[in-house]
């Protein structure tokens, strides 16, 4: 800010001096503005409603053009967004706008997970910035942003208060997105009733914690109309691309038996209120909060939860070649320690292992000298026994030779040999 | 996403208002102020600040605020001067970084080194703030242009010029002027602007280009601009009388050398090319070449091995992203290792066991067939001990029979003894 210039001004040594003539550096806002109209802008935002709540007729008519979407069906069986880019002009200023759809809000039974995949879709269009922003070559000036600028949270008019589907939305959203609630089919209220209900709703946000966005008041120019216009929020809207002749003018508006809503009409419905904030006087205002802001936040805790810090516990700020080195040293640190840790674990189970199968070994070789002595004591008894058959049978040899002759000799001298015989027996 | 229709661009039925955005991008940039950096380099007494004076109207350097010149030392400084310029509502904060001492000594080796130095540190800081995790609103304190002052010789571009002009065309936005433009007659300063132009690009040096720009006017002004390029200018801090108006003019016997008089010299295209028009691109080409250059530069550095092998397709990715596929890549191979290793510790045990397992089936086979051996050895003894006992048991019976038979003979002889008295 020209406020924040001369306080560094004052704090730092630097002089203002007085020029003595025209310089003509007066027109570098023009030629900043100059620059950005070459370039053209790009503008993404995101409806957030029940399944034939008015969401892509009021894109309609705010942006006064038919962006042939077909109706949804009932019957998803879970949230999706459809995202559909248009290249729209004014004059000479180029807009690409970004419609981003949840199709199938709020048709389920069990609406547990309804805002995951919003919530999804949203960190991804930040992480794709924030992978542009880190890559090596890159090109952001030609890039094209697609992060959410602002979020069209529609509610339901009941004119009680807001659904628990709304808040716990519009909980997980409000630090991702800058929210504008809006009541969507606000010809179904009436004043009054529109009145408390607006209060119901701003009390049940407060109450909740919700941080809707908030028109800025901090630019003179501007800070007035922000204000009032905070006063009126939610916006109450009405949408329809049909025209019917009121006066003597064609105007947008819904015809009942009973009456014309005009859209355009401040006393109908807040769509002018809703135009001339969303777009005519805080479009760039929406997109430098998403980028100083919310897609801050997300980058700081993406980058955090990478593990970077931006000053060592002595407090001394790194350079991002420190930070980088630091983080790759860590990271074949950590390798290295696996290693080692691998190959101490191999080396134990390859002891482990040895000692193992030597036992093993061992007590083979133990049963086998058992067995082997078994057998030596089993061949040394054969052999006593077959020794013991080798006597008996000799012994047996010569009684049968003695026999033998003693049958001979008997048969040839009976009486003398009897003494012999004798002796025999008793030999025998 | 879905694919991006490639519409039309469409004209809208009626009106919606963000025609208005410029206007809220204007009041934003007028409420955020301006920064500019800008360097003029250039030997001593050339008349750098006499000429900042000028161009921005105001005592930039003043009796109290001495210009390079008055404060040359032996070896190159790099010194800011900061003033902040107010014009029409614009606040412009004007950083003026002068290098007293450039060229002024008797060897001047290495006399560009500060100046590049400085650049990148400034580039530097830049990075570093914005690769915080903690980001603050960035300030843009990067040298947005340099105006390198040649002295009118008339004969071309001094080794000076040319090494420092090298040294610094890729990292600052060169702008270069023929200073003095006064001292040479107008046939002698467009022969010296040919041979600067014919140095220049036979160095092939890259000096800033000022944009083609959309609005018929600055067109024709830009054309003209740079067909007389490089800019001869000349400064005052002198107003003189002239015709009724008071101008800033260089008094001399023979005449007034108007410095804002186009047919006297340059000074008025340049400040309508550098302030009026093309201040803002000096700063975008400083953003989107200058720095990013730089940028890719350090942070390939910093992203793979130190040995600088690196694959080329590396550079479309941020230095993360490679350290994170690296630490994949590592930790496969940790993986893949540690299979290697399990499967060879496999192999080995498996190798071990069948050994195991065949010396013992050799051991039962060997024991088996020993028990087998005398087994047979055994069944053999039976066989024979049963045939020893039958014959052995025949035996006997023969000898119990004969037994018998010697006694009924011995009886019989007894009998017949008893009978027969024989002897």
């Amino acid at each position: 800010m020209a406020a924040t210039m001369l306080a560094r001004q004052r704090n730092e040594d630097i002089r203002s001096l007085s020029l003595a003539g025209h310089v003509g550096f007066d027109s570098l806002p023009d030629q900043l503005v100059n620059k950005s109209i070459a370039q053209g802008f790009c503008f993404n935002i995101l409806c957030i409603g029940e399944t034939g709540i008015g969401k892509s007729t009021l894109m309609d008519t705010l942006f006064n053009t038919s962006f042939e979407n077909d109706p949804a069906s009932h019957y998803e069986t879970g949230v999706r967004l459809k995202a559909q880019t248009y290249e729209l002009q004014e004059s000479n200023v180029r807009l690409k706008l970004t419609v981003v759809d949840t199709v199938g809000f709020g048709d389920q039974i069990n609406k547990d997970d309804s805002y995951r995949p919003i919530v999804e879709y949203i960190d991804a269009q930040f992480e794709v910035f924030l992978q542009e922003e880190l890559k090596i070559r890159r090109v952001l000036h030609e890039y094209h942003d697609t992060r959410l600028h602002a979020c069209l949270y529609f509610i339901t008019p009941t004119g009680h208060s807001l659904k628990s589907l709304d808040l716990v939305t519009m909980k997980k959203l409000d630090s991702k997105v800058n929210i504008i609630p809006v009541i969507a089919k606000a010809d179904t209220i009436s004043k009054s009733e529109l009145h408390k209900f607006k209060i119901k709703i701003m009390s049940e946000l407060v109450s909740n914690g919700v941080q809707i966005y908030q028109f800025p008041t901090d630019d003179e120019t501007v800070a007035e109309i922000n204000a009032t216009m905070n006063g009126h929020l939610p916006f109450a809207v009405v949408g329809s691309t049909e025209e019917t002749k009121v006066g003597n003018k064609m105007v947008k508006a819904r015809q009942y038996p009973w009456g014309t809503v005009q859209v355009e009409n401040e006393n109908h419905c807040d769509f002018v209120k809703l135009r001339e904030m969303l777009i005519r006087v805080n479009m760039e205002d929406l997109r430098e909060q998403t980028h100083a802001r919310h897609y801050e936040l997300y980058r700081r805790c993406k980058l955090e939860e990478m593990g970077f810090q931006d000053t060592d516990p002595d407090s001394k700020p790194f350079s991002l070649q420190e930070t980088y080195e630091a983080k790759r040293n860590e990271h074949l640190g950590e390798l290295q320690r696996k290693e080692e840790e691998m190959r101490q674990m191999f080396v134990q189970r390859v002891k482990e292992k040895e000692a193992e199968l030597k036992e093993a070994e061992k007590e083979l070789h133990e049963k086998f000298e058992k067995l082997k002595r078994h057998h030596q004591e089993d061949k040394r008894k054969l052999e006593e026994t077959r020794a013991n058959l080798d006597d008996e049978m000799s012994i047996f040899h010569k009684r049968k030779a003695a026999a033998q002759m003693l049958q001979q000799g008997g048969q040839a001298s009976a009486p003398p040999t009897l003494k012999k015989d004798k002796d025999k027996k008793n030999f025998l | 996403m879905a694919a991006e229709k490639l519409n039309p661009v469409r004209n809208l039925e009626g009106y919606v208002g963000f025609a208005n955005v410029p206007n809220q991008v204007y009041r934003k940039a007028v409420k955020h102020g301006f920064e500019f950096s800008l360097m003029v380099v250039g030997e001593s007494g050339l008349g750098k600040s006499t000429l900042l004076n000028s161009l921005f109207l105001t005592d930039v350097y003043s009796a109290e605020y001495p210009g390079p010149s008055l404060r040359s030392k032996k070896t190159v400084q790099i010194q800011q001067t900061r003033v902040l310029l107010r014009e029409g509502g614009v606040h412009l904060l004007l950083t003026v970084i002068d290098t007293p001492g450039f060229g002024d000594a008797i060897n001047n080796a290495d006399c560009w080194k500060p100046v590049v130095e400085f650049v990148e540190s400034r580039f530097e800081e830049h990075l570093n703030a914005e690769s915080r995790v903690n980001r603050r609103p960035l300030r843009d304190t990067r040298v947005h242009c340099c105006l390198y002052f040649l002295a009118p010789t008339g004969h071309g571009l001094k080794a000076i010029d040319i090494e420092f002009m090298k040294q610094l065309h890729e990292r600052v936005n060169i702008i270069p002027l023929v200073a003095k433009a006064d001292t040479m007659t107008v046939e002698e300063c467009r022969q010296f602007k040919k041979q600067v132009l014919k140095d220049i690009q036979e160095n092939e040096i890259h000096i800033y280009d000022f944009p083609e720009v959309d609005n018929e006017e600055d067109s024709k002004q830009t054309k003209k601009a740079r067909a007389s390029m490089p800019l001869a200018v000349m400064g005052s801090n002198v107003l003189v009388d002239s015709n009724g108006r008071k101008v800033r003019a260089r008094v001399y016997p023979w005449g007034l050398a108007e410095v804002e008089n186009s047919e006297h010299c340059d000074f008025s295209v340049l400040r309508d090319l550098l302030l009026r028009c093309h201040l803002q691109d000096l700063k975008d080409v400083t953003n989107t070449v200058h720095y990013e250059n730089f940028r890719a530069q350090c942070l390939a550095g910093l992203a793979g091995p130190a040995d600088g092998t690196r694959p080329r397709s590396s550079l479309g990715r941020s230095p993360l992203e490679q350290m994170e596929s690296e630490r994949h890549e590592q930790e496969g191979r940790l993986q893949r290792m540690e299979a290697e290793m399990d499967a060879v510790f496999a192999a080995k045990v498996q190798e071990k066991m069948q050994k195991l397992r065949s010396s013992e089936a050799d051991l039962v086979k060997r024991q088996e067939s020993m028990m087998n051996t005398l087994e047979v050895q055994r069944r053999d003894l039976e066989q024979r001990r049963r045939q020893f006992e039958e014959e052995r048991q025949s035996l006997e019976a023969h000898i119990l029979q004969l037994e018998q038979q010697a006694n009924t003979g011995l009886r019989t002889l007894e009998r017949n003894k008893k009978k027969n008295k024989i002897f």
